[in-house]
């Protein structure tokens, strides 16, 4: 499977980057590790007209504790994310789903920002920035913006990022209680059949669920009844209240369903107790 | 087309791709380094795992003009005028390999590890190899050569 014949343009730093963005505008796609692009190119699921190569720009490659926030490079890959001493030390969570991602190979290519941007919601690190309420750093060549996760992921594989945008940035709070990412896969290496990411911070618990809906999302009702004080487990049988999840040869909708309460139950219940 | 320039086995290549060509296929096509097989063609099972720059990738899912400048090893590199590697010799002397294909994969995702890894159990080898498939043996002899080589490399590294 060969993909479709397209125009290979290499930046060579984030301005050259936004510069090739605005002149081949909606023709054109980023590609930083590839590896959620490039298998869909092959399947001929994406024909872009022209591939812009970012994976050369190392000076977005980078985890740093910017005070309040921990600041990350949307070009750092996976496996760098997954060892971060930073990223362990102060939001663990990010640290420990990077590392739940594909299998070692992937992880030495595959990017945060490329995961993010992506928007494929069996991917699991969206539904952690979007539990942590993390922020997208957003460059184009008529300035910059600053994203929240909540109003990022718009659709299946669509999010607010528009065709002219670069991610340069995710910033994630450091983390005052416990977490836990729950992924139910079938291969090791596989994509969440159901993933459930809950964190507590500042008193307050956030639960979101990968692969319930066409985008990540916040299980409202088990927020809400965890507010109203309600007990991990009981809290954990509204995990599927107003999901839609897709049904596959992995799993009907149905069972995902199921799937979510469990999952949820137990990343409830790692999370408080650590 | 387009230029592109490479390192492969310590041999520099200097040749014109389509942009939309793979690397592995790159490789194989145009370099004759036909020990890098194509498995799944879809990023699953590491049949095509090579080192870039010394860290395992699959090379059915990198495309040769974003190897530009980059420093490849393949499965050709590991032997030395004749002499098996350890982790070669290993896997023929534990049996870890029936019908093959995967082998080549393997031995390079277990290269990555044993180098970039102290000590590894048999638990953290396993998951290591998370990124490999192999319809035939079952993995079990393929962790006991990966431990033999890890000790063997080891030991020779500290002489």
């Amino acid at each position: 499977m060969i993909p479709a014949s397209f125009e290979y343009e290499r930046a060579d730093s984030s301005d050259h980057a936004l510069e090739l963005l605005d002149r081949h505008g909606e023709e054109a796609k980023l590609l930083a590790g590839g590896h959620s692009l490039l298998p869909m190119m092959r399947l001929r699921l994406a024909t872009p007209a022209v591939l812009i190569d970012v994976g050369r720009l190392t000076d977005l490659s980078y985890v740093r504790d910017d005070g309040d926030a921990i600041a990350i490079g949307a070009l750092t890959c996976h496996e760098d994310i997954k060892d971060s001493d930073v990223l362990k030390q102060h939001c663990g969570i990010v640290a420990h789903t990077a590392g739940e991602v594909g299998d070692p190979q992937v992880r030495h290519l595959g990017t945060i920002g490329g995961s993010i941007a992506h928007g494929d919601p069996a991917s699991d690190l969206p539904t952690v920035m979007l539990a942590l309420d993390a922020q997208f750093v957003v460059r184009s060549s008529g300035g910059g913006r600053t994203l929240a996760a909540s109003n990022f992921f718009s659709g299946l594989f669509e999010t607010a990022l528009e065709p002219t945008n670069l991610l340069t940035e995710v910033r994630v709070p450091k983390l005052s209680g416990g977490w836990s990412y729950q992924k139910f896969h079938h291969r090791a290496q596989d994509w969440a059949i159901v993933g459930v990411a809950a964190v507590q911070h500042n008193g307050g618990a956030a639960v979101a669920l990968t692969n319930m809906s066409d985008v990540p999302m916040r299980a409202a009702g088990v927020e809400q009844a965890l507010a109203s004080g309600s007990d991990a487990a009981t809290a954990a049988t509204e995990a599927a209240q107003n999901t839609s999840p897709p049904s596959d040869p992995f799993g009907s909708a149905e069972y995902r369903r199921d799937l979510a309460k469990v999952l949820t139950r137990r990343a409830l219940q790692e999370a408080m107790s650590s | 087309m387009r230029r592109v320039s490479l390192t492969v086995n310590a041999v520099e290549h200097e040749a014109m791709v389509e942009p939309r060509q793979l690397l592995v296929y790159f490789l194989r096509e145009q370099l004759g380094l036909t020990g890098t097989n194509v498995g799944c063609d879809t990023s699953t099972c590491g049949a095509c795992t090579i080192l870039l720059n010394g860290k395992s990738v699959k090379s059915c899912t990198v495309l040769a003009v974003q190897a530009e400048g980059t420093e490849v090893t393949t499965i050709e590199a590991l032997a030395q005028d004749g002499d098996l590697h350890p982790l070669q010799q290993a896997f023929h002397e534990t049996h870890a390999l029936q019908c093959g294909y995967c082998t080549p994969g393997m031995i390079m995702a277990a290269l990555d590890l044993i180098t970039n890894n102290e000590d590894m159990d048999e638990d953290e080898i396993r998951t290591g190899l998370e990124g490999n498939l192999c319809r035939c043996t079952g993995y079990h002899n393929i962790v006991k050569a990966i431990q033999q080589a890890s000790s063997e490399m080891r030991s020779f590294a500290t002489k």
